[in-house]
């Protein structure tokens, strides 16, 4: 579990990123932060491993602060995935995998072993192992990245837009792939994007951001479309413009959903197995 | 201090000498760079060859490059002109290389808006590529003007005159103060040509010059920073 | 042509070989100024030149002060040492090395500042120390635009040190400076095309190295055009 207290950003220049957030992230679920550019999303997120430092407050991980951690420590014990994977253009795919499991001290042999493995779960063939990040494509590169992050076995999975870089099919297939290691791998995840729609498909936990990192509304995404919190929830997730109230209209062969605007989104078909 | 004040005229000559061999060379590097990094870019082959043979070029050390030239070219040892044409050659080749860079760096898009308005190739290199190159081609003029107003004070050694003759002069007679002189008046040429560049290009070039920013702080420029 | 064949036999002639006016052991004369300079130059240029890099602090200080010694006349600041210290080696070591620094110096920090900012953020992020951070990332990335000030700075020694003798420090410049007062021009010119063919080895020496430090995996073309501006302030952050 992470909680945030009363956590407070000022940058040197005076800007204030996040005021006064407080917000518990449930462990062995997916938080999603989103927001717009200056919400301060991604302050959030680094915070948590001590990339950006807070100013007032506090974030315990487990019931332990993190200001009391050196923060090399923490970082090696938290996965972190960013948007164009960040990986290291000098060393092979392989070794980008590795890189934790090597700094914390795990002989060379077995790191490269256990990243094997680890392309195996991430889909991704062994293959490509002894290749480097630029012979890659974006959408292997994104998935090298997740491996990296999960290659220290960390509680704790960061994952910062780490899709907003790829084409729209391959950012539908990583974000599948995120659902089922999910499943099997139950990692606390907080994940960071602007897109609502990511948010909603990707989060347990979905907390709407305004300017300056001001929590608009935190729950499931059943929750917020059911129920906006206000105005500016109403508009972030499109229900003012009638994205999100979908009516059944009758056709000559059978029957669709249309939204609002009066345009098809989908289908009506009977409820497989008969529960929800 | 005696020394100052009793060689003014001295001073005074090694400075238009140094000038007249300098300012040419410089000029001559900046227009004879423009065909050759056109042309550098202009073929595949071309780019390559003609930066190994400035990189060549500028491999040439200054001393002896004065001393080969003269028979080359026919001139006389202590021609001062063998410094103007050397100066020349090490500037193109620093020179060609900014020019290249900075045509290349002219974005596709604008080229080809800019040939779909109805610019001739010609006056589309001139009123298009070469303006917008111009950032890159400043910056390369001005590494050229500061290591050629430095090197020609290489002549002297040769006795060609120039603001280098202090040295030699100032190291006959054993007089730190001349030498002193000339090392401050090489610096301070260095910088006001440097500067006269700078505002040139100022003049020149309007859309370089920065906007002075908005004042009221924009979050969304931070989180930008920060993500 | 004639006088430029002369020189070229003045060259090759056994009899200027051997003993201490011997082109061999001028040619070696030149080489250790040239060698011991560079290498002074390199050891004070590049913790400076990483440190610069690594921190961002004191970036326009160094730029400031590399382009403040490229004015400087390297004759004129030669001269003013060689008439405090008297003539010799001294001398010209001292113009030389600090010939040298400016080149180095900015081959280390933009090496470091020509690094994707996002890969340093996630060696970061991912749980690397500084110092891990430094060697394993940026000095393997940054070798190239290193290799790049080292090969100018080598090239501007090998050439200037061609002076040291008009101060009485020996090397090639011995050649030229005493054609000069006896009007041998060939004797002038034989020293000039051994300095000239010094300066070239030079070049291609440092051009092969230069290929061989780009790390498997970066296309070498892409980091040696990259001039990025310094986007340090977020390491700040960090």
């Amino acid at each position: 579990m992470i909680e945030f207290r009363d956590v407070t950003k000022r940058f040197p220049d005076g800007t204030v990123a996040v005021d006064g957030f407080s917000l518990v992230m449930p462990s062995r679920k997916t938080t999603v932060l989103v927001g717009s550019s200056g919400s301060g999303k991604t302050t959030l997120l680094r915070m948590i491993n001590r990339m950006v430092d807070l100013t007032s407050g506090a974030i315990e991980i487990d019931g332990e602060d993190t200001s009391r951690l050196a923060p090399v420590a923490l970082r090696r014990r938290i996965g972190y995935v960013m948007q164009n994977s960040g990986l290291l253009p000098h060393f092979k795919v392989i070794d980008n995998v590795a890189t934790v499991p090597v700094l914390n001290g795990v002989p060379r042999k077995q790191a490269r072993e256990q990243a094997l493995e680890l392309l195996d779960t991430v889909g991704l063939e062994r293959s490509i192992a002894d290749r480097y990040p630029s012979q890659l494509s974006g959408g292997q590169q994104q998935r090298v990245g997740v491996a990296r992050g999960l290659a220290a076995d960390p509680n704790i999975l960061l994952m910062d837009e780490p899709f907003g870089a790829v084409d729209p099919i391959v950012r539908s297939e990583l974000q599948t792939e995120l659902i089922r290691l999910q499943r099997e791998l139950d990692k606390t995840v907080v994940f960071v994007t602007h897109d609502i729609d990511e948010a909603f498909l990707l989060g347990d936990q979905v907390v709407i951001l305004q300017q300056g990192g001001r929590i608009a509304q935190v729950g499931s995404p059943t929750e917020i479309i059911e129920a906006p919190a206000n105005d500016f929830v109403a508009h972030f997730i499109g229900a003012e413009k009638g994205k999100r109230a979908l009516s059944v209209r009758a056709t000559a062969t059978g029957e669709i959903l249309v939204d609002g605007d009066g345009r098809a989104v989908g289908v009506l078909v009977p409820q497989p197995g008969g529960s929800s | 201090m005696n020394w100052l004040f009793n060689n003014l005229d001295v001073i005074g000559s090694a400075i238009v000498a140094h000038l007249a061999t300098a300012l040419p060379a410089i000029v001559l590097s900046f227009v004879l760079s423009i065909p050759i990094g056109w042309l550098a870019n202009r073929f595949r082959w071309s780019r390559g060859f003609l930066l190994t043979v400035c990189a060549l070029l500028y491999a040439i050390p200054s001393l002896p490059l004065f001393i080969v030239l003269p028979l080359v070219i026919g001139t006389g040892l202590r021609d001062s002109i063998n410094v103007v044409i050397s100066m020349t050659i090490y500037g193109i080749a620093l020179m060609a290389r900014s020019t290249a860079d900075g045509l290349a760096s002219v974005d596709a898009d604008v080229r080809q808006s800019a040939t779909a308005m109805g610019f001739s190739p010609w006056s589309r290199f001139w009123r298009v590529e070469l303006p917008l190159a111009g950032p890159v081609l400043l910056a390369g003029l001005r590494v050229v003007s500061v290591s050629t107003i430095s090197l020609t004070t290489v002549g002297a050694v040769l006795g060609i005159e120039s603001l280098g003759s202090l040295f030699t002069d100032g190291f006959q007679r054993n007089i730190p103060l001349e030498i002193l002189t000339g090392i401050v008046l090489t610096i301070a040429m260095a910088l006001v040509i440097d500067l006269l560049i700078v505002l040139l290009g100022r003049a020149l070039m309007p859309w370089t010059r920065p906007v002075p920013a908005p004042s009221r702080a924009v979050p969304a420029a931070k989180d930008a920073v920060v993500a | 042509m004639n006088i430029f064949i002369a020189g070229i036999r003045w060259v090759l002639d056994p009899a200027h070989y051997g003993g201490i006016n011997g082109i061999d052991t001028r040619t070696v004369q030149h080489l250790v100024i040239t060698l011991v300079s560079l290498a002074t130059a390199a050891a004070i240029a590049i913790p400076l030149g990483y440190l610069v890099g690594h921190t961002g602090r004191g970036r326009a200080l160094a730029v400031a002060v590399s382009g403040g010694v490229r004015a400087l006349p390297t004759l004129g600041f030669l001269i003013l040492i060689a008439l405090g210290v008297g003539v010799g080696f001294e001398a010209p070591y001292v113009a030389l090395v600090v010939l040298g620094i400016p080149s180095i110096l900015a081959g280390a920090y933009s090496g470091f500042e020509a690094i994707d900012r996002r890969t340093i953020d996630a060696a970061r992020a991912v749980g690397m120390t500084e110092w891990q951070i430094v060697g394993k990332v940026e000095i393997p990335l940054g070798l190239p635009l290193l290799m790049g000030g080292l090969r100018l700075a080598a090239l501007q020694i090998v050439a200037t040190a061609t002076l040291a003798d008009y101060v009485g420090a020996g090397g090639l410049g011995h050649f030229i400076f005493l054609g000069l007062q006896t009007s041998d021009y060939p004797q002038m010119l034989a020293g000039s095309l051994v300095v000239i063919v010094l300066a070239i080895i030079s070049e291609i020496l440092f051009s092969i190295l230069q290929k061989l430090v780009v790390p498997a995996g970066v296309a070498g073309g892409r980091l040696n055009d990259v001039r990025v501006k310094s986007s340090r302030s977020r390491a700040a952050l960090g």
